[in-house]
């Protein structure tokens, strides 16, 4: 045996366990639950075929359509929103805060990812009910008479989203600007930038890998969460997530479950295919 | 486009150090002069004050006669060039190069052809449209002189531009540099801690050291009689001889040289050889190797065994360790006992 | 612009702080309802808490699938890290998007998919099911910090050691995790706060025993409860206080 042959029967040898693990915990359930997805109910009974009845409904009941459309828009929403917001305050954290207080300000911009996901839904709940601060303050301030409705809307929903993704996106923005050597902004000003035009054409430009690897993210991650549209959206709206749930919950509809889960999969394929060439994994 | 740059007395602080310490500089119009010295002397801070990075503490800085002080990078008739080059990565060579100009108002058609005429000029015409990371370290650093250039500055300003580039390169860049300058004649501030490149582009070195210019002068004169010590061992070897007070060492027939009576004689190797002005003593040949150009003697005078001179003697010289000569000396350096 | 960036940071972070300053201020609340107006502080709530035993045992369960997935997802990432790190393999590429593909997909879809498979294969659900799902979640997280973290110096300080006579299991255990120990530490930390935290695949994937967030989900049914404020307030406490802790103990080292 070489040498170089032993090295790698010793490299392939570390990586297997790893592989394996995710090759039957992953792998394997995934294409189960692809095979299921060309399943149907018969009754309480599950009937194992190869037809793509399960797929023709998503596209042509409503229900199901309106679905896909809500979780993109929410998520489509929700990531805009969240990137307008966190860009100025990572630039801010980055740039405007002095330094020894720069550590202090990204924990705080961060504090609330230490409380849990559910308990952190629950006390947007809180906030925005009917007899929640924003409509108490709004009240108090003579801005309303009757309290408006916040909770179990669209509004809820994205507000829960933006909160948690700002603070990720800020993160990553954050880490990407402080990379940045200073001389790019120097360099521009000394060759006759003003400050709004070093932000615009060049500090921009040089985080949009950052910013873009952030929007994925969020994006994977919002448009799969069950939890924060099913405690402050409600049921007026269902989203993906909430479908799927609703088949397991309700019926016991596996294979409606597994289709819809497939087209969530293929969603996210999708949109990873859309935004490739901008991601840069490794910056995580 | 040139202009002369005069330092008046400035000062520059950070918290509670002092980088600079009451510098006084005139640079002519169309001078390339080069801040020298050691990293942490202050050089990198000079500059950055020149580019008006920073206000400094205390002082004036002049450019062209007007008061520049107080002005702001982007209204000063300058340019940096970075260490790290700074170019704009997401941005084409022709971009990096027009970025300037854009930022002054010039039109696109205007901008492109003054973007190809710099790129022309470093050789890189036929590159504008490829991306900085496509490029190799000189290219880059080529681009980075146009992009400062393009913009038709008074002073250039060199932040050891050519620290990153290996020894090769440097060297050839250094002959560009140089050639580019006298082209264009504009005044070209350059720092480094590289003496031989100092010596290789300046027409007048400034050696710093600690916050403080040690001297300020042609590469002919910093080198051969450098003001204080410092100044002599930074630009380049120097064997050092203590001469004890009422010891007084003859230099030779010289006219000008007075006897030295206490204080430190230093000699460059190339200045001490098997003639010369004045005798050093005998001394025996401990080692030696071959330069191509010298060989490199490590002599132990007879008197002080203990000690060390190196003397580069010219190529035919055939010597072994352990032979006896007489060794001389030439063009001393000479500090008094109380600068040494 | 000055005045205009402090003020956003401002409105930023009091959108950021709002909701876990009323959760943790409406724990105190004395009185039935965690809305305004508060009517004073009791701990009454907090004391109910502590004495509920199906939440201290959702809380150990948590603690403890928490712990052992970290450490299961840490140990397999570290191996393959170092693994490919090592060697070019035919088809590395490929071995490390398997490896990363999990990260892309939804909990939901990881969940659902064990569920089918540990349904037809006879596993009940149980801490040991969510366990390997949480595994499955976190392999590629930790995989990905360590292989970043595994630059040309460490490859060669390995290749050193190997040179140096040491066993492939020396190699590991005496230069390869110390020398890789910042982000070890941050890779078991991260996966230990995703699987502390993760509610769908442990929602799906246990019965009898739940974990924690599956617990306060059962909780949140009936309704808004100061008892729920004070659970919250407690698991954001403790949080703060591990963030605080490492960040004085490891990462500060790390960082110097």
């Amino acid at each position: 045996m070489t040498i170089e042959r032993r090295e790698k029967r010793q490299g392939a040898a570390l990586v297997a366990p790893a592989l394996l693990w995710t090759l039957v915990f992953f792998a394997v359930p995934f294409a189960g639950m692809a095979i299921m997805s060309l399943a149907h109910l018969e009754g309480r009974e599950i009937v194992q075929g190869f037809d793509l009845g399960n797929y023709l409904r998503i596209f042509t009941d409503p229900s199901f359509r309106r679905g896909i459309f809500v979780s993109l828009e929410i998520t489509l929403t929700v990531t805009v929103i969240s990137v307008l917001l966190a860009w100025p305050l990572a630039w801010i954290i980055a740039t405007r805060v002095p330094e020894r207080w720069r550590r202090m300000a990204l924990l705080i911009a961060v504090l609330p990812f230490w409380t849990s996901y559910v308990v952190r839904s629950y006390s947007w709940a809180l906030v925005l009910g009917e007899k929640g601060v924003v409509n108490n303050a709004l009240i108090g301030l003579g801005l309303l008479s009757e309290p408006i409705q916040i909770m179990a809307t669209r509004a809820a929903t994205v507000t829960g989203f933006v909160h948690f993704f700002v603070m990720l996106l800020t993160l990553t923005i954050y880490s990407n600007l402080i990379q940045l050597s200073p001389n790019y902004a120097r360099a521009a000003m000394d060759l006759g930038a003003s400050r709004w035009q070093v932000i615009r054409l060049v500090i921009l430009p040089l985080t949009l890998p950052g910013v873009m690897t952030g929007a994925f993210l969020t994006f994977v991650l919002c448009i799969g969460d069950y939890i924060t549209p099913q405690i402050l959206g409600g049921n007026n709206e269902l989203s993906l997530p909430q479908l799927i749930m609703m088949q397991l919950g309700r019926r016991g509809d596996y294979p409606m479950a597994s289709a819809l889960s497939v087209v969530l999969m293929a969603i996210v394929t999708l949109a990873y295919a859309a935004s490739a060439r901008w991601l840069k994994m490794e910056r995580l | 486009m040139t202009a002369s740059v005069t330092i008046q007395a400035v000062e520059h602080r950070f918290n509670n150090f002092t980088a600079l310490h009451r510098v006084d500089l005139s640079i002519e119009a169309g001078e390339f002069i080069v801040l020298l010295g050691p990293s942490g002397c202050g050089k990198t801070t000079l500059l950055s004050i020149i580019g008006g990075f920073f206000t400094p503490t205390k002082g004036q800085v002049l450019i062209g006669g007007a008061d520049m002080t107080h002005v702001g990078p982007r209204d000063r008739p300058t340019t940096t060039m970075f260490q790290d080059y700074a170019l704009f990565p997401h941005m084409s060579l022709a971009d990096n190069v027009a970025f300037g100009l854009r930022m002054r108002g010039v039109g696109k058609a205007a901008r492109r052809d003054k973007a190809m005429e710099m790129l022309d000029m470093v050789g890189l015409a036929d590159k504008g449209s490829r991306k900085p990371h496509e490029l190799s370290g000189g290219q880059r650093q080529r681009v980075a002189l146009a992009r400062a250039l393009a913009v038709d500055p008074d002073v250039l300003l060199l932040d050891e531009p050519l620290g990153a580039l290996d020894l090769k390169l440097r060297r050839q860049m250094q002959d560009e540099l140089k050639e580019i300058q006298q082209r264009v004649g504009t005044t070209f501030v350059h720092v480094t801690h590289d003496q031989e490149e100092a010596m290789a582009i300046a027409d007048r070195i400034v050696v710093m050291n600690q916050g403080r210019i040690e001297h300020c002068g042609t590469p002919e004169e910093v080198y051969l009689n450098p003001k204080t010590p410092f100044s002599a061992d930074f630009m380049g070897e120097m064997n050092r001889i203590e001469i004890a007070t009422g010891q007084a060492a003859s230099l030779g027939g010289t006219d000008a040289q007075p006897a030295l009576d206490g204080g430190t004689l230093c000699l460059r190797p190339e200045s001490i050889g098997l003639q010369g002005d004045f005798s050093l003593g005998r001394a025996r040949l401990a080692h030696a190797s071959f330069f191509g150009s010298h060989h490199r003697c490590h002599f132990r005078p007879l008197e002080a065994p203990d000690r060390e001179w190196i003397a580069h003697l010219p190529q035919g010289i055939a010597l072994h360790p352990g032979d006896e000569v007489e060794l001389f000396g030439r063009n001393p350096v000479i500090f008094p006992r109380d600068a040494a | 612009m000055r005045i205009l960036s402090w003020a956003y940071l401002i409105a930023l972070f009091t959108f950021i702080l709002l909701p876990v300053g009323v959760l943790v201020v409406f724990s105190f609340q004395d009185g039935r309802l965690p809305v305004p107006p508060f009517k004073g502080a009791t701990l009454e709530w907090y004391a109910s808490v502590l004495a509920d035993r199906a939440l201290m045992e959702a809380l150990l369960n948590s603690m403890i699938v928490a712990l052992i997935s970290a450490a299961v997802s840490l140990t397999l990432g570290f191996l393959a890290a170092s693994g490919l790190a090592r060697v070019v393999l035919p088809g590395s590429v490929l071995m490390r998007g398997v490896l990363i593909a999990p990260m892309t997909v939804s909990y939901l879809i990881v969940a659902l998919g064990l569920l089918q498979m540990f349904g037809k294969i006879g596993v009940r659900p149980s801490l040991l099911a969510t366990g390997i799902g949480h595994v499955v979640i976190n392999l590629p997280l930790c995989f990905a910090i360590i292989y970043a973290s595994i630059g040309e110096h460490q490859k060669n300080a390995l290749k050193a050691a190997r040179d140096l006579g040491a066993r492939e299991w020396q190699v590991l255990w005496l230069v390869a995790a110390p020398m890789l120990l910042p982000s070890l530490a941050a890779a078991y930390f991260l996966a230990f706060t995703f699987s502390w935290d993760e509610f769908i695949i442990a929602f799906l994937l246990t019965r009898f025993d739940v974990t924690l967030p599956v617990e306060i989900w059962s909780m949140l049914r009936s309704g808004l409860s100061p008892e729920t404020n004070a659970v919250g307030s407690l698991v954001f406490l403790v949080s703060i206080v591990i963030v605080v802790a490492l960040e004085l103990l490891l990462f500060r080292k790390g960082a110097k």
